[in-house]
């Protein structure tokens, strides 16, 4: 029997295998997720009951004219010869040709979906940025009235339907005061200046113009943005402020936050650097989800903004059986998802050093 | 003047159903010596512990006549008084190492910051200090212990490092609630051991709660047994064998005993008078 004790040592291969190794293994999921998305959309797309080729040529085709585009999209085929051509295209980044916009889809889906991730930051910034404190305030003093009122204030974001409360936005800050801008991303005035004189990099109007030293662009940009950004980080705001205060409950009774204040620890340090770190382990996973949840574009909100996102883009599309566009958009959403929950993987062992084991 | 002294010390949690006394009337004395307390679950052992921290969570309440500790009045003095004493003065191990560490800050991280954060250290005259704590509980290799999460540290080493994190500031009292339960015995005895050799070095107070009434009769100078939130009976731990009270005889009577009889063991009679 030892009386001294020493760390084992860690056996198996060197760092930068296992790194190489995590990688591979992580792109490999990404491939496989991916493709099984393609499959869904692929799945759907052919038990709607809406015909491809009628969609292309309309209802007045000849029957050879029907072969011959029945067979020009390869729809003679074998299914699985479909589903490969159908994976070609996709990954050649070949969606189809949207038949409102008369454009490719993946061209269509440039223009729209930078409104959307544009709109989705900011609403998540703001969320994360006033919902996790108020859900610590919340948990550090249960029964308070801080606590109720951050209750309260959750409750209404999760009970008010999201055009009730644009509507209301718009009306007061837009119509009666004048401290925002109006429905849409830019005055009308500006959106020709911001066509001639901003190159467009990203498609988000705000880093655009930013890149480009076009401020007072940027200015009204800012101020059409807030008013929607502020809505959607509103119900963003309420679900992580819920969940920040349960999880921090959780933690704050945890035997390891008694240790800190044995040792004498200032309450703000166990709360915000004790706690709180334990607390963003699972808080990455939920402000992952509601990110993803506004990246799908929210058609309520974009419809009362006249925002134009991909969720009112997908919303028209369907409503005109474009069927090619509402799947690119499905694909775009889907990647997004998988994307996002693939970070969210990685800060979570970024944060947490026993998921990284 | 004692340590530490502790007069009629109650502490109550407000429930839905009324209140819950879980110590009631607890009064005891501690000098640079060995106090084990023994009791059952539930008995109040912990709770008193934690009252000389005044670490009692809401709802739960503390009052005393007088806990007083190096002639200060624990009950009288403010929370950032109290802050300075636990930091510094006394300090407290608990039962699991898996959980009375952080899980997400590495064990230099944990060890260090009331050096730096409260005495204002650098990060390297810290870094030796935590170093030589860790060397003081018979650790190899410390360097890679301080970079290393709490995940990666057997239970073992984890206690060491707990003690070694509570004994950096040299405490005059020392509070150990049941230290050893969550080791494999063989590794209890090596905690064991430097967690005596620690106590008799330095001339602390330490206040050991265990449930293990063989272990407090060797380790301990003096015993208090606790039943339902009162002290029932007090005793030189040697001496443990001949207790006069029914209810430490039962405790007793419930041991196992190599080379015994091996017939059931019997169950433990309680009597409500005790608690009265």
């Amino acid at each position: 029997m030892t009386d001294t004790a020493s760390l084992p040592r860690r056996n198996g291969s060197a760092p930068a295998l296992r790194l190489a190794k995590r990688v591979a293994g992580l792109a490999l999921t990404l491939a496989a997720t991916f493709l099984g998305l393609l499959a869904i959309t692929f799945v759907i797309g052919r038990v709607i009951p809406i015909d491809p080729v009628l969609a292309v040529l309309g209802e007045r085709a000849t029957a050879e004219q029907y072969e011959a585009a029945r067979e020009a999209m390869g729809l003679n085929q074998p299914l699985w010869v479909q589903f490969g051509l159908y994976v070609r295209d996709a990954l050649s980044g070949d969606f189809g040709k949207s038949l409102v916009t008369a454009k490719p889809v993946l061209e269509d889906v440039a223009r729209v979906f930078p409104a959307t991730l544009e709109l989705a930051t900011i609403a998540t910034i703001f969320g994360v940025l006033f919902g996790i404190p108020a859900g610590v305030i919340a948990a550090t003093r249960p029964g308070s009235l801080a606590d109720q009122l951050v209750r309260l204030i959750g409750l209404m974001g999760y009970s008010m339907p999201v055009f009730w409360l644009g509507l209301m936005g718009l009306l007061v800050f837009y119509g009666e005061l004048g401290w925002v801008g109006g429905p849409g991303r830019l005055d009308t005035s500006y959106e020709f200046m911001y066509e001639l004189d901003v190159p467009a990099r990203t498609g988000m109007i705000l880093i655009d113009t930013a890149l480009a030293g076009q401020w007072e662009i940027f200015a009204n940009a800012l101020s059409h943005i807030l008013l929607p950004a502020g809505v959607l980080g509103y119900y963003s705001m309420a679900y992580i402020s819920r969940m920040t205060r349960s999880f921090m409950i959780d933690q704050l009774g945890q035997e390891y936050i008694t240790t800190a204040r044995v040792k004498g620890m200032p309450e703000w340090r166990v709360v915000w650097v004790h706690a709180l770190r334990n607390v963003m382990v699972p808080l990455i996973t939920v402000i992952a989800l509601s990110y993803a949840n506004l990246l799908e574009g929210s058609v309520l909100t974009e419809t009362v903004f006249a925002w134009p996102g991909l969720g009112l883009y997908i919303t028209h599309a369907l409503f005109s059986a474009d069927m090619a566009a509402v799947m690119g958009g499905t694909i775009v959403v889907g990647t997004v998802f998988i994307l996002l929950n693939m970070l969210s993987d990685v800060l979570y062992r970024l944060i947490d050093p026993r998921a990284r084991a | 003047m004692s340590l530490l002294e502790v007069e009629n010390l109650r502490v109550t949690f407000a429930t839905e159903a009324g209140p819950v006394e879980a110590v009631r009337g607890v009064s005891f004395r501690l000098d640079r010596e060995r106090l084990g307390i023994v009791g059952e679950s539930g008995s109040g052992k912990t709770m008193t512990g934690r009252s000389v921290l005044r670490l009692i969570r809401p709802p739960g309440r503390i009052e005393a006549d007088r806990m007083a500790f190096g002639g200060v009045d624990l009950m009288r003095i403010s929370e950032r008084e109290m802050r300075a004493l636990r930091g510094r003065r006394i300090a407290m191990v608990m039962q699991d190492p898996k959980f009375s560490l952080n899980p997400v800050m590495r064990v230099g991280a944990q060890l260090t910051e009331g050096l730096r954060l409260r005495d204002g250290m650098s990060a390297r005259e810290a870094r030796a200090k935590a170093l030589e704590a860790l060397e003081a509980v018979q650790i190899r290799d410390p360097e890679r212990v301080l970079d290393a999460y709490p995940h990666e540290l057997s239970g073992g080493m984890g206690q060491r490092v707990m003690i070694a994190m509570m004994l950096i500031p040299e405490p005059d009292l020392l509070i150990a609630d049941e230290p050893t339960s969550a080791l494999d015995v063989t590794v209890q005895a090596e905690v064991l051991r430097i967690l005596d050799a620690l106590v008799r070095e330095r001339g602390m107070g330490l206040m050991f709660i265990s449930h293990d009434l063989n272990l407090v009769a060797r380790f301990c100078d003096r015993v208090l047994v606790m039943y339902r939130g009162r002290i029932v009976e007090e005793i030189e731990a040697q001496r443990l064998s001949q207790a006069t009270h029914p209810y430490t005889q039962g405790l007793l009577g419930c041991l196992p005993k190599i080379g015994g009889a091996r017939g059931p063991l019997p169950t433990l009679a309680r009597d409500a008078a005790w608690s009265e």
